[in-house]
């Protein structure tokens, strides 16, 4: 009941093509074609007296796979965690500035935030599955919104499950608890459980950082695949990682956006020095 | 110096302190389980039918009475600590054996128990046809049977023992019947007459035209209920004149003859005449009226199903009281209040709350939940039966409330580690799939945190159960005249007073006009109580162990 389980989807053979498809078809893409998903307008951010992002103003793409890549505190968790306002949690958090998502800035007051949060999906670095079924995982956004007929969910379960790629690990076994499922299969249930609720934009905060090898390609494969539906926003450390699964990346250092373009460009010819010494491992 | 470098090497092994703490725990241990099987062994020994001796006996005046009864103790003394210095015993000897016997006829001696010298007593015998019998009033009674009587004519001379037994059971029977017609039916009878004469002062009070039809349907119930009471009157007088034709006549050891009544016969065995079998299923038959039965003489005798009843009662209401209220105010302040010095404050003190000594609770139980709460609610609810109290007195109601305020804190305490202990994960989780917090909490926050209410919950019903000194004040009585719960409407009379196994050992203990007669179901009221407390917290163990399983893997992560 692992991962190995699944000889299609591990073949090394498979690993070579997808990772040539995956970075080969960067070549065309440009941010002025891009129809934005959401637009950050001079954003600052202070925990207390610390200012943790300085004057950021970037276009996410949208149904398009955007990387924040940078060194750790760098701010790029922050910057994603603004995108569902999940950083409300924390109270000595003040930003000023604003983040558009269609025609709403995010941070008005009348904004509802579990609403917002209903469209701007998140994927955390561990798995957190809910000690509840697979089922009852996937099915409680959907329980939240009132929906409880059982064909409704029963569909949309399904669905997300196959989506998410572990329909086929887990169709026998829907009522048993999520906890024992490996950490790959839980991080995938984690984004099935976002997607059964389908939201416009899905935020990935390291979503492969504590994951094995295989575990990790196949999280990589499933982001390329919904990226047809969904505008995703991945936080890595990997940079390999970034390169393979993104459209675009951005780059941060201490809470400024350093650079932002197409993950080509970025990687083989990057503007600004900062960014140059970083990917290629001159920095820290 | 290599002696003490072997002793460092032994002493920093670490082998001394497993020894100590090994030491520490088979103390413990030994203790506890020495107090429970000392409390078992002296009181479930109370139970076993022990043999009657029947004896010669000198007394202090150098008369030889006879005497018949149940060894019960042994001691050696001192000759020194005896009051008078007597020539039964020979000079030389100064340490003195004496028994306690059980003599049992305490209508016809003055006294059940006395203190007899090994050394005056002569003809010691164990004569099979002695009879113990277990008597509703005065105690047991040791004798031998003579004759039968009915109307008092003596329809048996010599009676053998079945026909003797026939008679008991008979009037067994009767008693049954009696006891069915006066505590139930009568007993129903006489709380809707009671109902009914609070709603007539009811409309009188609510300025209800006299005449109105209302009093009219009182008047024509209390009518067919008057009635029914006769009918039940009726069948009394019969069922009496039955119970008190038969009696029986037995000698006593001195050689008096004496009479009684059938009617107070609880059983009559002849212990001598018991072989082992006879006597386990005596013994058990015993245990069951200890455990299920009512008291009898003062609690002296009898059974003790009314405190055990209440008891229980007692911690389950609380336990319902008191899980809501301590799992709320735990969440408040865990998940909405403001960290900060005030809510520090608020945690010192409620930690501080469990500290307070019982008695101070029960004060205040009295003082606020009986007479600010119980009477203001007499004012506005039972405004016709005033100015007898209601509420305004004390009651297992308020008696569970003051429990629950007494056990609070742990449950508060407890419930916030719970929740403490939920990762944070889970709740960003939960947040960013569009819960609210308030969904968070209830459909996954909450459900995480069951054991270690349950955790609390366990803390608080041992404790509960064993408090006695606040209930002395805020409901419990020595002898409730009804149970808390019976078949009257509406079934749970939160207003009535109640039995508490605690306080029925205190009672009995102290409380009772014979001392001797009473210490072993002191010993056995204990042990009952250990027990229940024991089944109580095995039970929510349970409960909470299958969840802790439940959630484990979550917390871990």
């Amino acid at each position: 009941m692992n991962d190995q389980t699944n000889p299609d989807r591990t073949a090394p053979g498979t690993h070579a093509v997808n990772l040539g498809t995956l970075t080969g078809q960067a070549g065309k893409l440009s941010l002025e074609n891009e129809n934005p998903s959401v637009n950050v307008n001079s954003l600052n951010l202070f925990y207390g007296d610390k200012q943790a992002l300085k004057d950021i103003t970037m276009m996410i793409p949208e149904k398009k796979v955007t990387a924040f890549i940078g060194p750790s505190g760098c701010g790029k968790s922050t910057l994603l965690r603004c995108f569902n306002r999940m950083n409300d949690l924390i109270d000595s958090v003040r930003t000023s500035g604003e983040i558009r998502i269609g025609d709403e800035d995010i941070f008005a007051k009348t904004v509802n935030v579990a609403e917002l949060r209903r469209k701007v999906g998140m994927v955390f670095q561990k798995p957190n599955p809910f000690p509840k079924s697979i089922y009852e995982n996937v099915a409680y956004g959907l329980r939240i919104q009132g929906i409880n007929r059982r064909e409704t969910l029963d569909a949309v379960v399904e669905k997300a499950l196959k989506d998410a790629a572990l329909w086929d690990e887990v169709k026998d076994r829907l009522d048993d608890n999520a906890l024992g499922l490996s950490g790959g299969q839980a991080q995938r249930l984690v984004i099935a459980r976002a997607i059964a609720i389908e939201p416009e934009i899905l935020l990935l905060d390291e979503p492969c950082s504590a994951l094995d090898p295989i575990s990790t390609l196949k999280v990589e494969e499933l982001i390329y695949e919904l990226k047809a539906n969904y505008t995703i926003v991945i936080v890595t450390h990997n940079m390999q990682q970034a390169a393979r699964v993104s459209d675009y990346t951005a780059y941060m250092y201490l809470g400024e956006m350093i650079e932002f373009n197409d993950t080509n460009t970025l990687f083989t010819n990057p503007r600004e020095k900062m960014t140059e010494d970083y990917i290629t491992g001159r920095y820290g | 110096m290599r002696a003490k470098s072997s002793f460092r090497d032994w002493f920093n092994s670490g082998a001394p302190y497993i020894w100590l703490n090994a030491g520490a725990v088979s103390l413990s241990i030994i203790m506890v389980v020495g107090l429970v099987a000392l409390i078992m062994v002296r009181g479930m020994g109370h139970f076993w039918p022990s043999n009657v001796a029947a004896f010669d006996y000198t007394d202090d005046d150098g008369s030889v009475i006879a005497l018949a009864g149940e060894f019960i103790d042994t001691e050696s003394v001192p000759r020194a600590r005896l009051a008078v210095d007597d020539s039964r015993i020979a000079a030389d000897i100064d340490i003195i054996d004496r028994r306690l016997v059980r003599i049992g006829n305490r209508d016809y001696t003055g006294f059940d128990y006395r203190w007899v010298l090994d050394a005056a007593i002569h003809n010691l015998s164990y004569p099979e046809n002695i009879m113990a019998v277990e008597r509703y009033e005065w105690g047991n009674f040791y004798g031998y049977l003579k004759a039968v009587k009915e109307n008092g004519e003596v329809v048996d001379a010599d009676p053998d023992w079945e026909s003797f037994q026939r008679y008991v059971a008979e009037s067994e029977k009767i008693l049954g019947e009696i006891h069915h017609i006066e505590k139930n039916l009568i007993g129903a009878v006489n709380y809707e007459m009671e109902r009914l004469r609070l709603r007539e002062k009811g409309l009188g009070l609510s300025n209800e035209p006299p005449g109105s039809p209302a009093f009219g349907e009182i008047e024509t119930r209390r009518a067919s209920l008057q009635e029914e009471y006769n009918g039940y009157t009726g069948r009394l007088t019969d069922l009496y004149e039955r119970l008190n034709r038969a009696s029986f006549v037995a000698t006593l050891a001195g050689g008096r003859e004496v009479e009684l009544l059938f009617a107070k016969v609880v059983r009559a065995y002849r212990p001598n005449d018991m072989g082992i079998t006879v006597k386990m299923v005596f013994y058990f038959e015993k245990l069951w009226e200890f455990v299920s039965g009512d008291p009898r003489e003062a609690n002296t005798e009898g059974g003790i199903f009314p405190a055990i009843f209440g008891t229980v009662l007692m911690v389950m209401i609380m336990a319902v009281l008191v899980t809501p209220f301590g799992v709320v105010a735990a969440v408040y302040l865990r998940e909405y209040a403001r960290q900060g010095p005030f809510t520090r404050l608020i945690r010192i003190a409620v930690n501080n709350l469990a500290g307070v000594p019982s008695v101070v609770y029960g004060v205040f139980g009295l003082g606020f939940f009986v007479y600010f709460l119980g009477g203001a609610i007499d004012e506005l609810f039972f405004v016709e039966s005033l100015p007898a109290p209601t509420f305004g007195t004390p009651g297992i109601m308020w008696a569970s409330l003051t429990m629950a305020i007494l056990t609070v804190p742990v449950v508060i305490v407890s419930t916030e580690e719970g929740l403490a202990r939920v990762p944070r994960a889970i709740r960003e989780g939960s947040l960013a799939l569009g819960a609210t917090k308030a969904e968070t909490l209830w459909r996954t926050v909450l459900p995480m945190t069951a054991s270690a209410m349950l955790t609390g919950l366990i803390l608080a019903i041992a404790r509960a159960a064993g408090e006695v000194a606040p209930l002395m004040l805020v409901g419990v009585v020595k002898l409730a005249p009804s149970m808390p719960l019976d078949g009257n409407f509406p079934y749970l009379h939160l207003d009535r007073k109640f039995m508490h196994l605690g306080f029925h050992i205190y009672d009995v203990g102290f409380q009772s006009p014979n001392v001797e007669a009473a210490r072993p179901l002191v010993y056995a009221t204990a042990f009952l109580l250990i027990l229940i407390i024991i089944f109580l917290n095995l039970t929510a163990i349970k409960i909470r162990n299958t969840l802790r399983e439940k959630y484990r893997a979550a917390e871990q992560h």
